[in-house]
Parts: C-alpha cells; structure tokens; sequence
C-alpha cells in the first residue's frame, strides 16, 4: 500500500525547490508583466469599489468602506493569484509541455513536483497580496505594523488555494473545464467569505455555510491584522487553513498519479 | 542483485482490457545497445515508462540498475539519462538555462552543472547556441540537446525513446554518430525505434515487438541471416498480386505489401528474366534487412 502511494509523496524536504526554482527562473524573464497584470484587477476593484461605493456607505465595522475592502482584496487576490497559476499555468506544464514527464525522469517524484507547483502558486500569491498590502499601506487604509502579521496570513491563503485548484487540475480533462471552478466555487465564494461586505449582513443559515469557507479564514486572519486590531481565534482559522491546504495537497497527489502514472 | 543494466521477467500491462505488454522477458547487459523494435502501437514508449517507473506493470519483474522498479524507481533514476519521445524542453529557457534546470533535479550545484556545460554543448554541438533560446533552435538542435540534457548526470544507462523520429537525414545520422561515441565510452543504451536503419547501425542486440509481444530476439545481422538469408527483389509498378503467380517458380518466398511485391531469392536474375518483358515494372535488388525480416514475422511492412 506504501509503496503503491510512494511516488505520489515528496521523496524528501527539499526536493521540490528545484521545481521551484525552475518556475522562477521563466517568471523572471516576464516578472514586471506579470507584476503589472495581476496586480491591476484587484487594484481597479479596490479603487473602483472602495472610492465609488464608500461614498455612499460610509463606514463599515469602525473603518472607512476602503480599508475594509482592502483586506478583503488582499485576501481575494491571494486566492485568485494561486488558483490562476495552478489551473492555468502548472496545467500547462503538466498537459501541454510534458514539462512534468521531463521531471519524472528524474529521481524527483510526482509528490515532489506537486509540492514544488503548490509552493510555486503560493509564492505568486504571496506577491499579489502582499503588493496590494503594501499600496494599501501607503495609501493610509493600513496599518505599517501589520505587515509581518499579514505576510504569513496571505502565504498560507495561497498554498491553501493552490492545493485546492490542484485538485480541479488533476480532475480537468483539459482546461475548458476550469470556468466552472471559477464560476461556481470561486465567485460565491469571494461573495460569501466577506470580502466585500460584512458577513453579518447575510442570511443566517449563509452565515453558517460561509464560516466553513477556506477564504473566510483567510479574510480573518488578514483583516484584523491590516487594521491593527486583535485577530481572534487565529488557532482556528490557521488550523482550518492547513486542513484545507494538506488534504487536498494529498488527494491531488493521488489523483495525478492516477493520472500521470498509469 | 541483478548484474545486468536492465533486466525484465515476464513482464506484462494492461490499459483497460487491453494488452500492451504480454509476458516480456529480456536483458541488457552494461555497454550494450539494446533495441526494441516495433511498429507504432508494439509498446514500445510503454516499455521504457515501465524501466523508468513511470507507469507499473500489472504482472511480472523488472531491474535497473539494480534496483527493483517501480518499488526504487527513483534510486535507479539517479543512473539513467532519458531522451523522450517528444521533446520537453524548456522553450522559454536558453540552451545554458536548460541544463541548469535539468541538473538541479540531480541535486547538482550550479558550480557543478557549469563545471560541466562545456563538454556537454561541446557533444550536442551547440557550443555557439549556449544563450539562444530553445524556441529558436532547429528540431535537430532541439533534440541534440535533449541527449545533452539527458547526460547532465553522467547516468551508465540511456533510455531513448524513437531519438531521431522527426528529424531529416542529416540531424539523424549526426544523432547515430554521437550515440556511437556514447557506446565506446561504456554507456548502456536502451532504445526504441521503428526505423531498421537505425536499429541495423547502431543495435549490438534486438527485441522485435508486435502488439506487446517478443516476435523474435537476436543480433540484427543474426536475425537476418536467420529468417531471410538471401537476396531481396522489390517489385514496383503492377498488380502484386496478378505478378506473384509468375515468379512464384523462381523465388523461395514471396509477400505482397501494399503495392509491392518482395521475392527472397538466391538467384535474383531469374526473376528479371522472367519478368523482362514488362516494361512497365521497376526492380529494386538488395541485401535483406530488417524490414524484410519483421514482414516475415508479422506478414506486413513496420511502416506505419
């Protein structure tokens, strides 16, 4: 049984870097377009929204609409950034390049090259977040001091994302199909997670659903810390995180070598 | 433990219901050039998933290097340098960048994959495109450096699978040529081809594959002599099947494949003369190869 699951698993702690590595090496040659491109949704949505709508509400929990939705952003595009580069780009490298058959003729193993595009996402999603964080910083919607209470929120944010759409991407016939992930699981989430409004204002049995979302752990995990207050329960929602970033790390894995290994 | 580079026992896989390898035994020794010949579908890219621990096998037992795979693919990996299929370059990356990447999948230091950059660009010829990116270079080129690619670890083993699929006859005979410098520096290879060319210059030992099965196991040169043994006439140009009544009397054997009709004769002249009042027939005599030798076995031309 081991051993059937063996070269689903990482071989060892740090095998999976020289994947890292390898995706870093090709995103530096498109670094400042790729910066500019992820940053400029969430950027528009905060401004659009944070300027257009905060006139009309006011504030919101004790805040101006802008610093609340801003942790919201920073949050969402933590998300979308590590959803995106999964089921869009490591798809690419999986399906449409062989780069990952190159791989596994290699000692590393599926579990090492999963691991390494888990880490990979996450770090693009730690770039987007914490970009946003840093304008938002600037601007004087947050606190300077929270940043090193944000940073790991957000890291966290994105291997959960990333081993999540890891999932999507080891199920995809090809990616026609990533829409629906998108469509059905992403956007209602954003929606429910209190990114853009308090969860206070849904329904209450939507109230329940959405304390079960993996972004509404993150959204408060990063709020609190953006605006300088307490975080509550961070045991629980670190804890929700990593549940929601290691089963699915390890069902993608035995999916792709289902898969890739047949 | 096993001496042998690679060894398989009985080895089969299915794919749904589907048979692709059928109880296949056979062994590589170290320095050797192993073959395994077959027409597109025999298995043959199966095979090499199945050395390198890709894929499992359903039934049986295979040795690499020593190590029982798929259960230590990953130890035996380290030994093996693989050119696929389909070239999975990096195209984004230069030529140098490539085998940086490649080498630290080894757990090689950028000091030791530079260290060795040189000799290897020196082999794939590519000393000049060091910084030029992979979407640029030719397909020969390409492929070039994914056999340069393959040697970052310096592995006693090469596993290629169909290395010059693709490629015009220069880039080919430059790959056959580097490969034969690979041999008489000691390397193992184990590759998979449909081209008898290829399998005839470079193979010390073959395996002939259809449908996942062994047709017939030897040195090419044996193998021919073996199932041909004589002269080949190729006849173009007419209806095979109205000619081969007619020279029927003059050859020991005769196949038709498609247009053609193959006469193994030892006395090619008498089947000119037989046939030298059609004028509109052409005649192409050689030695037997091969080709000859899989459309015995199997009744049809590897063409495909």
């Amino acid at each position: 049984m081991w051993q059937r699951f063996a070269p689903a698993l990482p071989a060892n702690p740090w095998n999976w870097i020289a994947v890292w590595r390898r995706n870093f090496l090709v995103w530096r040659k498109v670094a400042l377009a790729s910066i500019l491109g992820n940053l400029a949704e969430p950027m528009s949505s905060l401004f659009g929204l944070g300027f257009g709508l905060g006139m009309i509400i006011g504030g919101v929990e004790g805040t101006s609409y802008i610093s609340f939705l801003a942790a919201g952003m920073v949050a969402t595009s933590a998300m979308v950034s590590a959803t995106f580069e999964t089921i869009y780009a490591a798809y690419a490298r999986m399906q449409t390049n062989c780069t990952w058959e190159a791989v596994l003729c290699t000692p590393l193993t599926l579990g090492d090259i999963v691991l390494g595009e888990v880490a990979w996402a996450a770090s693009k999603a730690l770039l987007a977040g914490t970009a946003i964080t840093i304008v938002a910083v600037a601007l004087g919607y947050a606190e300077w001091s929270s940043i090193p209470y944000a940073l790991p929120a957000i890291a966290l944010t994105g291997v959960t994302f990333a081993s999540l759409a890891m999932v999507v991407s080891a199920l995809a016939p090809s990616h026609d199909y990533f829409i629906f992930y998108q469509s059905l699981i992403l956007t209602p989430m954003m929606y429910l997670s209190g990114t853009i409004f308090p969860m206070s204002q849904l329904p209450g049995s939507f109230q329940r659903i959405a304390a079960l979302l993996p972004l509404t752990h993150s959204v408060d995990l990063i709020r609190p810390a953006m605006l300088g207050r307490p975080v509550d329960s961070v045991g629980l929602h670190v804890g929700a995180l990593c549940i929601y970033a290691a089963f699915p790390f390890l069902v993608s894995a035995v999916l792709l070598r289902q898969r890739l290994m047949r | 433990m096993s001496t042998a580079a690679v060894d398989l026992f009985q080895v089969s896989k299915f794919y749904d219901d589907r048979v692709v390898v059928d109880a296949l035994s056979f062994t590589v020794s170290p320095g050797e050039c192993f073959g395994l010949l077959g027409p597109n579908g025999a298995g043959k890219s199966t095979l090499a998933r199945l050395i390198l621990g890709v894929a499992s096998p359903d039934a049986g037992k295979i040795c690499v290097l020593g190590e029982p795979v798929p259960a230590r693919a990953r130890l035996a990996r380290r030994g093996i340098g693989v050119v696929p299929q389909f070239d999975n370059l990096d195209l984004q990356l230069t030529v140098r960048e490539n085998l940086l990447v490649f080498g630290r999948y080894f757990a090689m230091s950028a000091a030791e994959v530079k260290a060795v950059t040189p000799s290897l660009l020196e082999f794939a010829r590519l000393e000049n495109k060091a910084d030029a990116r992979v979407s640029e270079l030719s397909g020969g080129m390409r492929r070039r450096l994914t056999l340069a690619r393959a040697l970052i670890n310096d592995p006693q083993l090469l596993v290629l699978d169909e290395p010059t699929t693709g490629l015009d006859p220069h880039g080919r005979h430059l790959i056959w040529e580097r490969l034969r410098s690979l041999l008489a520096r000691g390397k193992t290879i184990l590759l998979t081809t449909h081209f008898m060319e290829e399998a005839e210059r470079l193979c010390d030992r073959l395996c002939v594959l259809e449908h996942g099965r062994k047709i017939a196991e030897g040195q090419p040169h044996a193998l021919i002599e073996q199932q041909i043994g004589c002269q080949v006439i190729e006849i173009y140009g007419g209806n095979p099947h109205e000619l081969l009544p007619l020279v029927r009397p003059q050859v020991q054997r005769a196949e038709v494949s498609g247009e053609t009709l193959f006469c193994y004769v030892t006395d090619p002249e008498q089947v000119r003369l037989r046939l030298a009042n059609r004028t509109d027939l052409r005649f192409l005599q050689r030695p037997p190869n091969l080709e000859d030798v899989f459309l015995r076995l199997t009744g049809r031309e590897i063409k495909d």
